[in-house]
């Protein structure tokens, strides 16, 4: 198979003398770091923990499902499962997964910076996502929530005595860590880019990250203010969601969905920009129509915050808000399907190679296209009422957010990890990881939208027997998806130290980070970089590489 | 160090900073109105004005927040982007308001 | 043809006083890092904007459903203390925003002078508020942890022409002073952050921190404390003058 990796020769390469991971040794270096690669780092390391407790408990919610009867656990225990999944995949990997990490460690090189615009918020940032997590885990142990992560009143306020108020303040700290990460990019991308990097010159990854940004900064605070009414009333009683004391307690539903449906686009915008940039680099093209797909970026995050009451339909709002709503989320579709469709023309007579990130961006394009297609469906109030609270919604988020979300994410850790770490994880095992992954995903999550459409409601521990067939697939696809996951932080671990050595620019790809050394130094750039090439501009790479001397730090 | 004159500042400055530093007048002119339409506010209240007391209310309210953000905050001499950002804060908020009450202003349509 | 990403970039021909030693590394000019800072403390006061803004819409709703509670409630609170509290913060915004023209004009006494005078107010405010609220404790106004409607179920002596409420309009009540005590208490709670943060500036202020061209902390603590005051600036009709013509 054709390939476009270009190594330097295995026998005389070595990683550079000088680099952010050898700048200063010991772990206060690397906890009191300013420097917004080993932060990075940092946050990669503990969503990943994260995201395995999450697995944790998705492997226990389709055990239990293996079987009609509620027989592993008690219906209570089982809330709790589904509900420690929900936060903890949402809130605490989903959320800062590839903008903590990837986003953290590339924007201020993509834009020709030395560091973010505030250093000692961005370790800050990291400090509250540990604190929230922290917090998660304390409710894990105390004894678990089980409101389902929607909190939805007056259940989380009234009915139930699990611990509300630990989960409650975790999200809201880890909330002001997601709008700290925000605001430093913003601030970032507006005021520090290097000479000659205007707006329309910019990776579409950057794009991406400023509108996920602007969602995290004016989306989140709502969700904090709605947390601590919720504290508030299960406290000392204020009644604002109470129906006995004259609350409302859909006024807690607009609240959170307020913020909760732009958390939908804080999670898959930044995905959207891994995937420009891979699928250029691995087609060797320049991205289609780059106004549109940025423009569209803008888009989705200002149309996100018009549609949120598409998850209350059958909550009680009036019908006409509901049409309102309703009409509003077919618009919000498009720009998403702008960017499907100018992938797609990228791709056409591009030179395509099937290196490991493009795979997982072949993955995220079919399965992204069914979630979202899916998604407009149940924007449609007619569907929405037959198909809501069943399965149905549970296929369509994961294929959005796992077949989606998580790919770009492997897709991004993947392509950046020669950049991260100076060394190439292993093309053979990795790809066969994204096989996996593939297949699993598809085995656990497209039987749902059958379940789901024939009337299986969600957040069951017990189910009709007649709907056992379908689980036990989901079951076993869950099986093959939780290998595909584990073995890349097998191969990746291992690569650290047995890699093949990667050089600058192992991909032949456009864009600034490539510019620079494998990992880079910790001021990221030798000289201020002066910009007078387009984003994604191949011949200028093919011009330069000819001229060039690679000079090490 | 003693006060310098503004000339002084800018000159000493490699880089220029704010166009032009706001001075005490304004301050003083600003703080004052902002103490009448105060008294205002509570005077109006007194007065029987049925629906129109929370226009009026609010509509005071609002000039004071304008005087406030335009001159102590320095944003009718701060940069475009300045400017953009207080507009887009504004803006979401009353989404939220906005979209929040098409809910319940029309929740009783049609049910009598 | 040879255009290169990685060029060498000949540095601006700085005076001798270019480093101050407050310019971060990781910013070009003085310029840049005063501009960001104040870009980001914007952004900052856009999430309050947003937080403030959810318990802005529970208000409206519920004034909306239960306005001769919201009425009776807000004829408890003292349109005196109120309006004196409005006068203290604008006050205080004057007094902030001459600390900022005192650091820009690098008068160290001045500035030092104006950032104690707003401390000064602020604990004004504070102290009305605390007195305020305790006076809510001591006649059963705190919703949820002494609250009782005994007070709304028979004539206001302050207001003779307001009717006694119905007994499930009484009940909601609890809803005005929730919201009366969630966003004055977030608001009080905004205000005693502001006050520490300026004794530490006041501190800082001493040793000639801000005097020496280091604006951006004053400027954009200033920032802070006029939105905390722009708040108030809403909260004080929508809570103390409903309906006070009676």
């Amino acid at each position: 198979m054709s390939t476009i990796v270009m190594l330097p020769d295995q026998q005389t390469a070595s990683l550079p003398k000088r680099s952010y991971l050898n700048e200063e040794y010991g772990l206060k270096s690397w906890l009191l770091t300013g420097d917004h690669k080993r932060i990075a780092i940092l946050y990669l390391i503990s969503i990943t923990i994260f995201f395995f407790i999450g697995g944790f408990f998705a492997g226990m919610i389709r055990l239990e499902l293996l079987t009609p009867p509620s027989d592993l656990m008690a219906a209570d225990t089982y809330n709790k499962m589904f509900t420690m999944h929900g936060i903890i995949m949402v809130f605490l990997f989903l959320v800062p997964s590839v903008p903590a990490t990837i986003g953290n460690f590339l924007i201020p090189i993509m834009v020709g910076a030395k560091d973010l615009a505030f250093p000692k918020v961005n370790l800050l940032s990291w400090y509250l996502y540990v604190v929230g997590g922290i917090l998660v885990l304390a409710a894990l142990t105390l004894g678990g929530v089980d409101t389902g992560w929607t909190f939805t009143t007056p259940l989380s306020t009234h009915y139930l005595n699990t611990h509300v108020i630990t989960a409650g303040l975790a999200i809201f700290v880890a909330g002001f860590s997601s709008i700290f990460t925000g605001l430093n990019f913003i601030v970032t991308i507006h005021r520090m880019r290097a000479p000659g990097m205007t707006w329309f010159r910019l990776p579409l990854f950057v794009w991406s990250h400023y509108a996920a940004s602007v969602l995290m900064v004016l989306g989140t605070p709502v969700l904090a203010i709605t947390l601590v009414l919720v504290i508030l009333e299960r406290v000392i009683g204020i009644g604002v969601f109470d129906p006995a004391k004259g609350g409302d307690p859909l006024l807690f539903q607009h609240l959170f969905w307020f913020y909760s449906h732009p958390a939908v686009y804080i999670m898959i915008l930044p995905g959207f920009g891994v995937i420009s940039e891979v699928i250029s680099t691995f087609s060797r093209k320049r991205v289609f129509g780059y106004t549109a797909v940025a423009f569209s970026s803008v888009a989705i995050a200002v149309f996100g915050f018009f549609v949120w009451a598409h998850h209350m339909f059958i909550m009680g709002v009036s019908n006409y808000s509901a049409l309102v709503f309703s009409l509003l989320t077919m618009l919000v579709a498009v720009p998403s399907a702008i960017k499907i469709f100018n992938w797609s023309f990228t791709l056409y007579k591009g030179s395509i190679t099937f290196e490991t990130p493009m795979l997982y961006a072949f993955g995220f394009m079919g399965l992204f296209t069914i979630g979202g297609l899916t998604g407009v469906f149940l924007g449609s109030m007619g569907m929405d009422i037959h198909l809501t609270e069943t399965y149905f919604i549970v296929a369509h988020f994961h294929f959005v957010m796992v077949g989606g979300m998580l790919m770009a994410f492997l897709a991004g850790v993947h392509f950046w990890w020669p950049k991260m770490t100076g060394r190439m994880y292993p093309e053979g095992i990795s790809k066969l990881a994204a096989l996996i992954t593939f297949v699993g995903f598809n085995l656990t999550f497209f039987p749902q939208f059958i379940l789901g459409y024939l009337g299986m409601p969600r957040r069951y521990a017990a189910y009709p027997p007649e709907f056992q067939a379908l689980n036990v697939l989901s079951t076993a696809g869950a099986t093959v998806l939780g290998v595909g996951y584990v073995l890349p932080l097998l191969y990746l671990a291992w690569s650290l130290k047995y890699g093949k050595i990667a050089g600058s620019n192992p991909w032949q790809a456009t864009g600034l980070e490539w510019q620079i050394q494998s990992p880079p130094l910790t001021e990221n750039f030798v000289e201020t970089p002066v910009i007078d090439y387009e984003a994604y501009d191949y011949e200028w790479l093919a011009n330069k590489t000819k001229h060039e001397v690679q000079t090490v730090g | 160090m003693s006060e310098l004159s503004q000339k002084e500042i800018l000159d000493t400055e490699p880089t220029h900073h704010e166009e032009h530093i706001v001075g005490p007048k304004v301050y003083l002119v600003i703080g004052s109105s902002l103490l009448v339409l105060t008294a205002a506010t509570t005077a109006i209240s007194y007065l029987e004005l049925g629906v129109f007391n929370a226009v009026v209310a609010l509509g005071i309210a609002c000039i004071k927040a304008t005087l406030v953000i335009l001159f102590f905050m320095h944003v009718k001499y701060s940069s475009k982007l300045t400017k953009l950002t207080v507009a887009a804060g504004i803006f979401t908020f009353f989404v939220l308001i906005t979209m929040t009450m098409t809910d319940y202003i029309s929740r009783a349509w049609g049910l009598w | 043809m040879d255009s290169q990403a990685i060029a060498t970039h000949p540095e601006h021909e700085e005076t001798a006083h270019e480093h101050p030693p407050f310019l971060r590394h990781h910013f070009a000019t003085v310029e840049q890092q005063r501009e960001t800072a104040t870009f980001g403390m914007w952004l900052f006061l856009l999430t309050e904007i947003m937080f403030f803004g959810g318990m802005f819409c529970a208000y409206l709703i519920y004034r909306n459903w239960y306005y001769p509670a919201f009425v009776a409630g807000s004829h408890q609170l003292s349109i005196v203390l109120g309006t004196v509290n409005t006068a203290v913060l604008i006050c205080s915004s004057f007094t902030m925003a001459m600390g900022v023209h005192s650091a820009e004009t690098r008068n160290r006494k001045a500035l030092i002078t104006w950032l104690l005078l707003t401390i000064v107010l602020g604990c004004v405010f504070l102290g009305i508020k605390a007195d305020e609220y305790h006076e809510k404790w001591e006649k059963h106004h705190v919703p949820g942890l002494n609250f009782s409607v005994h007070d709304f179920v028979r004539e206001n002596p302050a207001y003779p022409d307001d009717k006694p409420l119905p007994l499930d309009m009484a009940d909601k009540t609890q809803v005005y002073f929730s919201l009366y005590f969630a966003m004055t208490g977030m608001h009080a709670l905004h205000m005693i952050i502001g006050v520490s943060l300026l004794i530490i500036l006041v501190a800082r202020a001493w040793t000639g921190a801000y005097t020496e061209g280091h604006v951006a902390p004053i400027e954009n603590f200033g920032l802070y404390w006029h939105f905390v005051d722009i708040v108030w600036i809403f909260l004080f009709p929508l809570l103390y003058l409903i309906s006070r013509h009676q």
